[in-house]
């Protein structure tokens, strides 16, 4: 019981991280119905940015963690954000109106090429940090072990939630959200009722690829390294866990996280930590095959 | 079956609708629905916009599973089939119903010649032997392929492309993609034919030339032809017999002109749009 | 994109020029700016694991300001180029009577191509070097015809097609290592497991749509990947397996023996003897490939690919059984898939995991996707450039991922329906009729 709480905790913690990537995608999904396959390559930059970030916060003497962790955090999001964006303009926007294979293509090119624009520029080799958050609290203890929950699972499970919450305000509450839900259902029509689609869909990037920032960031703090390979791995789990959501849906995306999360611990812990990655791809199959559109995705009527 | 021609013959009951209802979650769009339709005749289903129409087609050709109700088609050679029982290439495949759609099907990307090629998919691959006897070029898929080939320009010819067979579909007029998916239907060799708002979208002088196409197939090939119209024109003067729909239930049935008059039809018509109406009473 | 430099091009010549110049002027600068902040930190600064595990960084602004300067550089010239030519249009590049001796040429050119492939190793046959990449591009150009069926006439997109390679490789291996079997009894069987496979992957996903598809079918190369690397008792996980049997002139061993090919043959043995053979041998194999596929499109079931590629409800109206259909797509791409696995196998004399990841399936799509779906020429023209293109960059190993994602994007860009943007007819009652892909749907599968 004690060990399966610990592997709860765990896979939650995980669980989280894959569903602030697996946010990205559906909501580009959402709103241009291409998977952006560059998505985990902008999550593995993001967890540089952080890294390097932080090294230079301490490089010029910040001692205090949670202004650290601010300032790394909005420097990882603005930055990160940037790449998002100019990711959507280079790759996408002029294939926006083209066949479906060709923004799909050019999505895997620009996934190439910045993994190894990472690799190139940063090196091959993994880039471990000293743990930024120690400490944490013994929540019971039976059979004589002991159920951890660290700070640093704390504030990866609190940053999500906030950042779902927020993120949730945006899209029901706000112009954008509304400006983003009028492009997801019919594009011409918004841009005739003065929507600005360019823009929207440009948000819809910058917010995808902040959201996919402050997942690096948490990934690093709670692995304590990064490595340019990350991302491909990472952003597979996460568009398996958006689309076993229910590609298109928020919750959807974060409960795919979860589960996608929670699959792979569970399975490390009491099968194959070989075969972690078999599981969650055999069970995304298995759901698709009886959910063909996810846990929470709206069933597709075809129109005869 | 005696060999007399269907069009003067005592007509059977090639299809029979019985008890059709269909609900969508809460939402009943058809009631209770019994039909028939003839062998050999044109029988029209007409209702005002959002009757069911189209939902009873999709019904019978398996698009949708009706949530209770019987459908049953029965063969010139006495062979019945209960359609709502069959998959939904089966129906074409097996019970021989062809149907069109509102918004035309066509494959835009293949020829108008491989459009009706296409339709000749089951018989082909009989005679291809699955494949293997058409990848090796055995003589009896050659001259299956010369049949289907000619069956094709047949329909071409009937419907004026003859010329434009090598013609993406995608490309052509509006008015021949209306007319080559029906060939296209025609070329699977129906029993039951089900055109789905055939003459939407064609003018005045389009419209003409589907009802003697219409007409022709029947006449020539004692086809039996079901179809939902809006054209009123269309319905009153190439149906045999119509039924009517309105809100999913069957409001009247009979001749165009015993339609026409019946007071219920007028007022269905009249509560949604009056200019069809008028051209319901008056049949034009 | 196409609306401001249209406009550009419309202003009287002398103005043009000007405004154009400081328009492009103003973008270069902003795209600057962008490549400034973008690469400040992971460019400026690098970072690297120091001595003691403890992570050190240090600047480097000299290679970020030339980054900077480049990008800018780059985008003035682009943007010069584009408001100087107006839109780049390849239609207006060819006058209209070039027309008729063009499409002549376009005849000639596939019969051309082949001729040349066929006297390829007597050309080079001193060129070790060449003769192993002319086995690479012929690989290359086999799996992407194979990957057309699923993709360019099914219309379903599969971004695992690498697994049927996979399976294809391994079985060849394992059977050849473990029971003794030869090069071409192991062939059929490696194509016959490859294609159950594909009817295997084909099931499950047979209610799926579009992007759903995209990742089960990526999701299915991981697995098959991840089993390989993980299942040591049989593949010998990630070392994978060694002394895979070379293959043989049909029976006769290439190699410096007395019963070997040279000896009975009153020849030199010359290791290049092998070569040649490994590259007759997967000409034999594409070309197998290209002829029955060109033949299962003139057949009703390769109508049906098409057919379901364009409207898969129409199909379903028609009487066509589209699970069959499917699965027979999966399958006969797969097939081929193992054919070219087998061959690879036989080739390194070892195989391991590593060559088949995601990238090879990325690769191969590429490939079908830039040679324009569905056409034979564009693929194989597509498989050259993409093949070839990485080779050249060889000698600059680091960056050729980066390269190549890049020269990926900008072909996509230049042209998203890919080099041969038409499919031809399979039937026809009075012409050859080339259809605009522009007409073709993509399908949704």
């Amino acid at each position: 019981m004690a060990y399966f709480s610990q592997q709860l905790i765990n896979g939650l913690v995980l669980g989280s991280i894959y569903g602030l990537i697996a946010i990205g995608y559906t909501m580009v999904y959402g709103i241009v119905g291409m998977i952006n396959f560059a998505h985990g390559d902008i999550f593995m930059i993001g967890g540089f940015v952080a890294l390097i970030t932080f090294l230079i916060l301490v490089s010029i003497g910040l001692t205090f963690v949670p202004v650290i962790l601010l300032l790394v955090l909005l420097v990882a999001m603005a930055m990160t954000a940037l790449y998002g964006w100019s990711v959507e303009r280079i790759a996408y926007r002029p294939l926006r109106h083209s066949f479906r294979l060709a923004p799909m293509l050019s999505a895997i090119g620009m996934s190439f090429a910045l993994t190894n624009f990472a690799q190139v520029a940063q090196g091959a080799r993994v880039k471990p940090v000293p743990p930024i958050v120690t400490g944490g609290y013994s929540l019971f203890e039976r059979d004589g072990f002991v159920v951890q929950l660290s700070n640093i699972q704390i504030i990866v499970v609190i940053t999500t939630l906030v950042l779902l919450a927020l993120f949730t305000w945006l899209v029901s509450r706000t112009r954008l959200g509304r400006d983003m839900r009028a492009c997801e259902q019919d594009q011409t029509m918004a841009a005739l009722l003065g929507v600005d689609v360019d823009r929207t869909i440009s948000m819809t990037f910058v917010i995808g690829a902040a959201l996919a920032a402050v997942a690096g960031m948490m990934y690093l703090l709670y692995y304590g390294l990064v490595d340019f390979f990350m991302g491909f791995v990472a952003g597979i789990k996460a568009f398996t866990a958006a689309v076993l959501g229910g590609i298109g849906s928020l919750p959807g995306a974060m409960l795919g996280g979860l589960s996608i999360g929670l699959i792979e611990t569970m399975w490390s812990a009491y099968f194959s930590v070989e075969y972690k990655d078999v599981a969650a791809f055999s069970i995304l199959i298995v759901v698709l095959i009886f959910l063909p559109t996810g846990l929470l995705g709206r069933p597709e009527v075809e129109k005869v | 079956m005696s060999a007399v021609p269907a069009s003067t013959a005592a007509p059977d009951d090639i299809l029979a609708v019985s008890g059709l209802t269909m609900r969508f979650g809460g939402i009943v769009a058809i009631n209770d629905l019994s039909f028939t339709a003839r062998r050999g005749q044109i029988s029209a289903l007409i209702g005002p916009n959002g009757a069911g129409k189209t939902t009873v087609f999709n019904c019978i050709t398996g698009f949708y599973k009706p949530t209770a109700g019987d459908i049953r088609l029965t063969h010139a050679d006495g062979k019945g089939y209960v359609l709502q029982t069959l998959n939904d290439f089966r129906i074409c495949k097996v019970a021989k119903v062809a149907r069109t759609f509102q918004n035309i099907r066509l494959f835009p990307g293949l020829t108008a010649l491989e459009n009706l090629m296409v339709a000749q998919h089951n018989a082909l691959m009989r005679a291809s032997g699955f494949t293997l006897m058409g990848l090796l070029g055995m003589p009896g898929w050659r001259a299956a392929e010369k049949a289907a080939l000619d069956l094709s320009s047949y329909w071409l010819d009937r419907i004026g492309l003859y010329d434009r067979a090598d013609e993406a579909a995608g490309n052509l007029p509006y008015g021949d993609q209306r007319r080559l998916e029906i060939a296209r239907a025609m070329c699977t060799e129906p029993a039951l034919l089900c055109l789905d708002e055939p003459a939407a979208g064609l003018n005045a002088r389009e419209s003409g030339e589907l009802n003697e196409l219409l007409l022709s197939i029947r006449n020539d090939r004692g086809a039996s032809i079901l179809l939902i119209e809006h054209d009123m024109s269309v319905v009153m003067e190439i149906s045999d017999h119509v039924t009517v729909l309105d809100y999913g239930v069957r409001i009247a049935g009979g001749t165009p002109q015993h339609v026409r008059d019946d007071p219920k039809v007028i007022a269905a018509y009249l509560g949604t749009d009056e200019e069809t109406a008028i051209a319901v009473m008056e049949g034009t | 994109m196409a609306t401001a430099p249209k406009t550009a091009t419309a202003t009287i010549d002398n103005g043009r020029s000007q405004s154009g110049f400081a328009a492009a002027l103003k973008k270069a600068l902003l795209s600057a700016l962008v490549a400034l902040v973008l690469f400040s930190l992971m460019i400026g600064v690098r970072t690297e694991a120091g001595s003691t595990g403890q992570l050190i960084y240090w600047t480097r602004f000299t290679e970020l300001a030339g980054v900077v300067a480049a990008v800018f550089a780059g985008s003035l010239i682009l943007e010069l180029l584009r408001s100087w030519l107006g839109p780049f249009d390849a239609a207006g590049l060819i006058p209209a009577s070039a027309e008729q001796p063009l499409k002549t040429a376009q005849r000639l050119f596939p019969l051309a191509l082949l001729a040349f492939t066929l006297v390829f190793p007597v050309i080079f046959y001193d060129q070790r070097y060449i003769l192993d990449l002319g086995i690479l591009v012929l690989t290359y150009v086999m799996l992407g015809w194979g990957l057309n069926v699923v993709v360019g006439l099914a219309g379903l997109l599969d971004l695992g097609y690498v697994a049927f390679y996979a399976v294809g490789a391994y079985s060849y291996a394992l059977l050849a290592t473990t029971f003794g079997l030869s090069f071409w009894i192991c062939l059929p069987l490696a194509g016959i497991l490859a294609a159950f496979w594909g009817v295997l992957l084909g099931f499950p996903v047979l209610r799926l749509k579009g992007d759903y598809l995209a990742i089960v079918t990526l999701a299915f190369g991981e697995i098959i990947r991840l089993v390989l690397i993980n299942w040591q008792s049989l593949t010998g996980g990630p070392n994978g397996i060694t002394g895979v049997p070379r293959p043989s002139f049909f029976g006769i061993p290439l190699t410096p023996g007395d019963d070997g090919f040279a000896a009975r043959f009153g020849l030199e043995f010359s290791p290049t003897h092998r070569v040649v053979f490994l590259y007759y041998l997967i000409l034999a194999l594409a070309l197998l490939t290209n002829w029955v596929t060109i033949r299962l499109r003139r057949l009703p079931i390769g109508r049906a690919w098409e057919a379901m590629r364009e409207d898969e409800v129409a199909c379903r109206a028609l009487g066509i059984n589209i699970t069959t259909t499917k699965l027979t797509a999966f399958a006969t791409g797969a097939m081929f898939g193992g054919f070219a696995g087998a061959f690879f196998a036989t080739r390194q004399g070892f195989i391991s995991p590593e060559s088949f990841t995601f990238h090879e399936s990325a690769l191969v799509l590429a490939i079908v996707v830039l040679g324009g779906m569905g056409s034979q020429l564009g693929v194989a023209l597509a498989a050259l450039v993409m093949i070839g293109g990485f080779e050249l960059f060889r000698d600059f190993e680091q960056y050729r991922m980066l390269v190549f994602g890049l020269a990926m994007v900008a072909l996509m860009v230049w042209r998203p329906r890919g080099l041969v943007g038409h499919r031809e007819a399979t039937v026809f009652l009075h012409h050859r009729t080339e259809i605009s892909a522009e007409l073709s749907r993509e399908g949704r599968g």
